[in-house]
């Protein structure tokens, strides 16, 4: 149990600097995702936490400690990989006890810690397999064993449900989230999943080309976005972006179409605006507001809800309606915003205009 | 696919006879002539069933080796050569898997210099290089010891090579992890690469023990006193002179008996060979 306190800290590869100066406090029993798109650093951020990448600036802190000089094993984390890393020619009990055996934990010990990880992780039957017997989801379980008979002070993972299908994903997410609350272990879990992020984190971080664009929980991050980035990568599918300039108090995005600034913003809004919208924050015109008159190009019915693809002024909107109040492809629709359901970024640096 | 093609299946099976038949009749020969007396093999034409002489032949090189060539005992040869394959493909895998794992995990200076060398010496054949590693041996003082038998032929570029392309097919996270886990270096070979290259060292095991086995320029220059002589020296040396003069059903003996602990290698070891050679454990 630690707080991880990473202050200034940034990475250098040569000359070129992959993660910029981030300063971020994950508390005590805090489940923690980083995410972003693939190479924005996030699974480096990781791996100069638990050592096996040098911290080139700044101090990595673990329960106080600083850890810059410390070597992986001594600073008491465990860590997942996505492809597992479980040693192939031992035993899945073999493998939960190695890193008891290299700190000589007695024998004693080790059976009962690895029985007690066994039993929370439901491998009691595979002890005696070699992980090449098991199915993708065992060999996550064994790897996550590993992780608990150490007892560390923080779990990192490093896109642990990355090579699983989709419904084995969706539950190890459950068991993850399971498992944490069991166990109130510090975790800093790493994905570009942003279901992921949305389901388990406390609080998540949004990691963009090496700079931390915004941190908070899930629905906070979701419902406030900080910049463009971040408005189009959480949420899925992602939130409809119209690049627009302003006319007098609103922003035109096409097609006559104004969407007024609320009053807070208009002196920060510049000449160039991009407005967003989720897609479930359309609804069928009514008569206040700006009318975006669409034509339905496709229509994907997922059942409970539909997805409409439209295109408005060259860009292709999607916008999400209740399921069965389908309307055909080809027909057109007038939709509006919700009202206090548009975002204005400033398009030149993606920063959120806010009151 | 299965299929009924008598015809088909009838020559296939007549090009495999023909073929085992091609390969295996001068061993029968061989064998056949180790039976018989010397009266026997010079009759034209020679008998291509063993005679009775089985028992006095072996006996006989084992023990005292031939009468008109070299007497050297054969088994004390037998003796040697399996030092000196031991020797060779031990010592051979010993020095090439260490140097695979400091070339793949460490980091130092001029490591790629290291392995670009090492890498360059698979260019040039033995026999290039045989003088200067005579003249070595010979300041050394190995000549005529197992030391010197062995020592200049335990470099091994290949088998480098070859460990090293399979330790770098091993995922990097999983020597992360065993960092984590707490084991060093050392601990991580031994508790990790080690157990996972198995079969690539059974592989290697058997061809450099033939490797080995077989050498002849090799021993044939560094050993003058008949003591240090491998079997395949032995051959040699039992064939003196004319045609006349050589006792060729306890030559054939000898070959018989040089033949036999590779093929014996081969045959024990031959479902790890295999695996070695084809499956990856990962």
């Amino acid at each position: 149990m630690a707080e991880i306190v990473l202050q200034g800290v940034t990475k250098s590869f040569g000359k070129t600097e992959v993660i910029h100066k981030t300063d971020v406090t994950i508390d005590d029993g805090e489940f923690v995702v980083m995410v972003g798109p693939s190479g924005c650093g996030k699974s480096t951020l990781l791996r100069m936490i638990a050592g096996l990448e040098t911290t080139t600036e700044g101090e990595v802190r673990i329960a106080g400690k600083r850890m810059n000089e410390v070597e992986p094993k001594d600073r008491n984390i465990a860590m997942v990989f996505q492809n597992y890393a479980l040693y192939p020619h031992m035993s899945v009990y073999d493998n939960m006890a190695y890193g008891l055996k290299i700190r000589k934990f007695s024998k004693d010990d080790i059976e009962k810690r690895v029985q007690r990880a066994a039993g929370i992780l439901e491998l009691g039957p595979y002890l005696q397999r070699k992980p090449r017997e098991l199915s993708g989801g065992q060999r996550q379980r064994v790897a996550m064993g590993r992780a608990i008979v150490r007892e560390p002070a923080a779990f990192l993972f490093d896109e642990p449900l990355s090579n699983l299908d989709a419904k084995l994903r969706v539950q190890m997410r459950l068991e993850i989230q399971k498992l944490h609350r069991e166990l109130k272990t510090t975790s800093v879990y790493v994905t570009h999943d942003q279901v992921e992020a949305m389901t388990l984190a406390n609080r998540m971080i949004v990691i963009n080309a090496g700079v931390v664009e915004q941190i908070g929980a899930p629905l906070q991050v979701y419902d406030d976005p900080a910049s463009l980035f971040v408005a189009g990568f959480i949420g899925s599918p992602s939130m409809n972006f119209m690049p627009g300039r302003r006319a007098g108090d609103g922003v035109e995005v096409g097609e006559g179409v104004v969407v007024p600034l609320p009053p807070g913003i208009r002196d920060k809004a510049g000449e160039q605006v991009t407005v967003g919208v989720r897609p479930e924050h359309f609804v069928a015109a009514s008569g206040s507001g700006p009318v975006f008159k669409l034509h339905v190009d496709t229509v994907e019915a997922l059942g409970a809800d539909s997805l409409l693809h439209a295109g408005f002024n060259g860009t292709l909107l999607v916008v999400r309606i209740e399921g069965h109040a389908t309307p055909q492809a080809g027909t057109a629709l007038d939709v509006s915003i919700m009202p206090g359901k548009a975002y204005f970024f400033d398009t030149a640096t993606g920063k959120r205009l806010k009151a | 696919m299965v299929e009924n093609r008598p015809v088909r299946d009838a020559f296939a099976h007549a090009v495999l006879i023909v073929g085992i038949v091609i390969v295996a009749f001068p061993l029968w020969v061989t064998f056949v002539a180790s039976t018989l007396t010397f009266d026997q093999i010079v009759t034209v034409p020679m008998p291509l069933w063993p005679g009775d002489q089985f028992m006095h032949n072996y006996t006989q090189v084992l023990t005292s080796g031939s009468e008109k060539g070299s007497s050297a005992p054969v088994g004390a040869m037998l003796v040697n050569s399996l030092i000196m394959a031991l020797s060779i493909s031990i010592g051979k895998i010993f020095i090439s898997i260490l140097s695979a794992f400091a070339i793949v995990y460490f980091r130092f200076p001029g490591r790629q210099f290291f392995f670009w060398s090492v890498f360059v010496t698979l260019m040039l054949p033995v026999e290039v290089r045989i003088i200067p590693t005579f003249k070595v041996a010979s300041d050394l003082g190995i000549l005529n010891s197992h030391v010197g038998l062995a020592m200049p032929l335990i470099a091994s570029a290949t088998a480098t090579f070859l460990f090293r392309q399979f330790f770098m097919t091993i995922p990097d996270e999983l020597a992360e992890a065993a960092r984590i886990d707490g084991a060093g270096p050392m601990r991580f070979f031994f508790d990790v690469m080690l157990p996972l290259s198995k079969t690539h060292i059974a592989a290697l095991f058997v061809i450099l023990f033939i490797y080995g086995w077989n050498q002849y320029l090799w021993p044939l220059l560094i050993t003058a006193d008949e003591s240090m002589y491998t079997v395949v020296i032995g051959i040699k040396r039992m064939i003196a002179g004319g045609d006349a003069s050589n006792e060729w059903h306890l030559i054939m003996a000898t070959a018989m008996l040089a033949l036999m602990p590779p093929a014996l290698v081969v045959v024990l070891m031959q479902k790890w060979f295999v695996k070695g050679l084809v499956e990856t454990e990962k």
